[in-house]
């Protein structure tokens, strides 16, 4: 089988494929191993690939498949942010603290693709403990942008994000604090979900900032997002903050995401907020340039566009910068050197063990959110820092709630830019929090909100529109995403091979 | 100058739920090490606390035992400090919103009642074990305690004495364990208490700086460090000192209390709401199901006793201390029939039997009142056989040693006994006759000196008689006889 076979397949044809018994899983499983290792030296998406593992569950899949026994994923395989644990994989989370940590549990999310029959190609590189936006913070080296490898992939899910976009894997999961699942999706040309919070188990996922953490997945398309949310959502009572709702098909309104739809106008009334906010100084004048060619996309298949406005929007950059590395200065402490991970070779103490474990076995970016987080919850700081962030955060939120009176979604670019070059955010780690100024609100409000490629900038780089629905509208959102690629083809647009 | 003692006391009941406060392991003391800790209690990276639904019923039901209020909404915070049997790195706990807010407990000390006025209770997870012997300069750590479920219980600083600090927490302990929230084993630590110590000029209206005595595991080492500390801060600011806020650990080997760390390197604990835990939410239906399952509580049991059964504040004290004396008493007052026929007397009598007898023979075999080898059953048919008259108060006391040393149980013990060992009481006019003709006959200095007024006499002769009888003669009967006789009463 040729491998072109692979690039831009979707998970239907994928698995109409092995239906159809055109290809076997444990064939298809060594074409994606190959690509991998063809590629993966210069992209460096994955940080864990363990063939004699993917293989056994691909051969498992083919035994239930010639039993008959074919779900949508059953066979396919999916590649997983190495923020999940997973039983007998290496689960780093980009870290040098974690290098050595096996799982020894799946987290709730691989249990879902496990009984799915979905076999697990490999885990994916992320900035350390998901801190960062270029994917450039991990102890295992930066990803690469494969539309240009001197280019950073977004972060912090930029492993999955490229292992999608190079058609390493059909589909990848990832997680999204502030943006780290559509970012990179932007940045790279896929499209990635992030869904209301509480609709997928945190449980095994390794926690950055538990309020606002989310998984969620990467594919190829609007349809292929709609597939992988049907695994991956559902409730799990070992996470108290897992939503106790009846289980939905996230496919369920990909033809008809408006009840207003006509036959010509598959978006009739459906009324798309646009935010003042959103298009002013800051934005790079070629992303706005896609961002509005692809409105008018929208509006050609019925959608009005509504004007609205955000007024606490500004603000959710530096709340986010409080509160994400508050709960990441508690959540890391459990990284001590003492029950597992890394420990320094050389101590003279407890003490002393502790600061040269967590000054060996942490980068700058996550010592910098730890000490930041420190401070911020410090005795004398908590009302000033963590609680008036809380506040503007219930402003954020509210300033939603006001604006889903006006439209059914909003939509905006995912980043300001296009992709960077590697290297030029590292020394400037403020200007890198101010490109998560489009995405990070919907994490503070708990909203569902996804990328979808509209399009290419500067440098031929992919350009994401980011839209953002009001809770549990995710399958309405995948619905309007669908019908937007019904009629677009920057979801089909792949990077030349490289080399 | 005089000075007065000012003290609170934090107590920490371990909550005796079967698994732990956010995880599904067991909590079973006494486990090899490691071997209760699951992938939460370790803090492997991922997993997430969910919280045990018993230990938040088992607050419950201290608030309502106390007359707290039960917050319908509390907080979960995370206390956050570095030390390796403390697996994340921060302790869940409550922190500004606990559980139960106020309440009050009544104490009793030789100056007589009083009530100490309750601040919080709170929830939180315990740690796990440092263990520095045995490993060559290294430390083990064990985790099977970590995530044990703890109510915290804050009192007001209302104690003045160590008796008193000592009265609450006994007092506290009993209703711990009469609710049935924690098992009350102060040996395996589930019950420990921290005293704040403070002293301060007689008439004072200000607290003085207080110290925090740690590590207190027993009601008499509880005592013995406030005595020293109280004797020790009185004596630092008579000689010029002050005192520092600290917090001490007793040694109870040297019976003295001394510096463990100081306000100044105290942690900031950075505590903030726990992201992982939706804020706790009781409702007023849980609530009530609690208080409707609540067993009667001692105070009420007590008022009852002594209004509707007529004992005295004494016994109605003492058959209150703990619930399972409470129950075996009413069980055993229910089979003599005491509610059916008001007769005070049986309940008398029952009381008497059960802080007497049975507590003097529980005490010193050192067994609790739930595995008494005599069952209530068995002393009611026993004190059913005093009340008619078939045995004497001697006889029963023998008869009870038997049945205590398992010759008999059930409720025909007595019977059983009383025939096998021929302990049937005479009654009978005619046989105690002619035992107390011989008995005249022989004494006759003893019956003049009685018919000369001397009731000391009267002693003598029916002792003699009930020797003469071996014991089965009717005391009563026999006096009846003799002061016919002596006297020369016509028979009845």
């Amino acid at each position: 089988m040729k491998d072109d076979y692979l690039t831009g397949a979707t998970l239907t044809e994928l698995s109409s494929a092995l239906a159809a018994k055109k290809i076997s899983s444990v064939e298809l499983i060594k074409a994606y191993l190959n690509r991998i290792a063809a590629v993966n030296q210069t992209l460096n998406a994955f940080i864990t690939v363990d063939p004699a593992q993917s293989l056994a569950q691909a051969r498992a899949a083919d035994a239930r498949i010639a039993r008959g026994e074919l779900g949508p994923l059953t066979g396919i395989p999916i590649a997983h942010k190495d923020i999940f644990v997973a039983r007998g994989w290496p689960s780093t989370c980009g870290s040098q603290m974690l290098a050595n940590f096996v799982g020894p549990y799946d987290a709730h999310v691989i249990d879902r693709f496990n009984a799915a029959g979905a076999v697990n190609l490999g885990k994916t590189n992320m900035d350390e403990f998901a801190m960062g936006s270029t994917s450039e913070s991990s102890w295992y080296g930066p990803v690469r942008n494969p539309w240009h490898t001197d280019h950073v992939a977004g972060g912090s899910s930029g492993g999955s994000a490229v292992a999608v976009a190079a058609s390493l894997a059909p589909a990848a999961t990832g997680s999204d604090t502030g943006g780290s699942v559509r970012q990179p999706a932007a940045l790279t040309g896929t499209c990635g979900l992030k869904p209301t919070y509480g609709v997928v188990s945190r449980y095994g996922m390794v926690a950055y900032a538990s309020s606002l953490d989310q998984g969620g997945p990467f594919a190829c398309s609007a349809a292929d997002l709609a597939v992988m949310m049907n695994v991956m959502a559902g409730f799990d009572a070992r996470d108290s903050t897992s939503l106790d709702r009846p289980p939905e098909d996230y496919s369920r309104s990909l033809g008809a995401p408006v009840a207003t739809a006509t036959a010509k106008q598959p978006l009739a009334g459906l009324r798309i907020g646009i935010a003042r906010e959103h298009f002013g100084p800051g934005l790079d004048a070629d992303v706005e340039a896609a961002i509005r060619a692809a409105l008018d996309a929208l509006t050609a298949l019925g959608a009005r566009l509504v004007d609205i406005s955000l007024p606490t929007s500004p603000m959710s950059v530096p709340a986010y910068y409080v509160i994400a590395p508050a709960e990441a200065s508690s959540n890391l402490s459990r990284f001590d050197g003492v029950r597992y991970g890394y420990r320094a070779p050389e101590y003279t103490d407890l003490r002393d063990m502790y600061c040269k474990t967590r000054a060996q076995g942490f980068g700058p970016e996550v010592k910098r959110r730890i000490l930041i987080g420190t401070y911020v919850l410090s005795h004398g700081y908590y009302d000033a820092y963590y609680l008036k962030a809380q506040k503007v955060r219930r402003l954020i939120a509210d300033d939603f709630t006001q604006a889903f009176k006006a439209c059914d979604v909003i939509a905006s670019p995912a980043a300001p830019t296009v992709a960077c070059r590697l290297g030029a955010m590292t020394a400037d780690p403020v200007q890198m929090y101010l490109n998560d100024i489009y995405t990070v609100p919907a994490n503070l409000a708990g909203l569902p909100a996804m990328s979808i490629p509209c399009g290419f900038g500067n440098r031929g780089l992919p350009v994401g529109l980011h839209v953002v629905g009001n809770y549990f509208s995710e399958a309405q959102m995948l619905g309007v995403a669908h019908q937007f690629q019904g009629v677009t083809d920057w979801h089909r647009k792949k990077p030349e091979e490289v080399a | 100058m005089e000075w007065e003692t000012v003290i609170g006391l934090e107590t920490h009941t371990q909550l005796s739920t079967q698994s732990k406060i956010f995880s599904g392991a067991s909590t079973h003391f006494g486990q090899p090490p490691n071997t209760q800790a699951s992938a939460v209690d370790v803090a492997l990276p991922g997993v997430l606390p969910v919280a045990n639904r018993g230990a938040v019923e088992r607050a419950i039901r201290l608030g309502l035992a106390v007359g707290g209020t039960i917050n319908r909404r509390s907080i979960f915070a995370r206390k956050n400090y570095f030390y390796p049997d403390l697996p994340k790195g921060y302790q869940i706990s409550q922190h500004e919103i606990p559980i139960v807010s106020g309440g009050t407990l009544h104490i009793t000390t030789t100056a007589g009642e009083k009530i100490v006025r309750l601040t919080r209770a709170h929830l939180e997870e315990d740690a796990g074990k440092s263990l520095h012997e045995d490993f060559h300069g290294m430390s083990g750590i064990d985790l099977n305690r970590a995530g044990t479920p703890l109510l915290e219980i804050v009192s007001e600083p209302d104690m003045r004495s160590a008796e008193e600090a000592v009265a609450y927490a006994k007092a506290l302990h009993a209703l711990v364990r009469w609710i049935d929230i924690c098992d009350g084993n102060l040996q395996e630590g589930s019950f420990r208490c921290d005293a704040n110590v403070s002293v301060r000029p007689m008439g004072s209206a200000t607290l003085g700086t207080r110290c925090e005595i740690k590590n207190l595991n027993s009601f008499r080492f509880l005592e013995r460090a406030i005595d020293y500390e109280v004797r020790r801060q009185i004596a630092l600011i008579e000689d010029g000192g002050r005192v520092v806020q600290e917090t001490r650990l007793y040694d109870a080997d040297r019976d003295e209390t001394r510096s463990m760390r100081s306000k100044e390197d105290a942690h900031d604990y950075r505590y903030f709401p726990d992201p992982d835990l939706p804020p706790l939410c009781v409702d007023d239906a849980w609530i009530n199901a609690v208080q409707t399952a609540m067993p009667e509580l001692p105070e009420a049991k007590r008022a009852r006793y002594e209004g509707s059964l007529g004992l005295s504040s004494y016994d109605a004290a003492t058959l209150t201390q703990s619930r399972d004396m409470a129950l075996y008493f009413e069980a055993l007052i229910e089979r003599l029939a005491v509610a059916r026929t008001a007769h005070l007397a049986r309940a008398k009598l029952a009381a008497n039997w059960v802080t007497g007898e049975l507590a003097g023979a529980l005490n010193k075999a050192d067994v609790d009142i739930q595995h008494s080898p005599v069952g209530s059953d068995a002393l009611a048919g026993l004190l059913e056989r005093i009340e008619d008259g078939t045995i004497s108060t001697k006889a029963a006391k023998d008869l009870f040693d038997a049945m205590w040393n398992g010759e008999a149980t059930g409720p025909d013990a007595a019977d059983q006994l009383i025939e096998k060992k021929s302990l049937r009481q005479i009654s009978d006019a005619g046989a105690l006759e002619a035992i107390v003709d011989h008995v005249l006959a022989s004494n006759a200095p003893q019956a003049a000196e009685f018919k000369a007024g001397k009731e000391k006499a009267l002693n003598y002769l029916v002792g003699q008689a009930m020797k003469a009888s071996k014991g089965k003669g009717n005391p009563a009967a026999i006096a009846e006889i003799l002061k016919r006789k002596v006297m020369g009463q016509a028979p009845p």
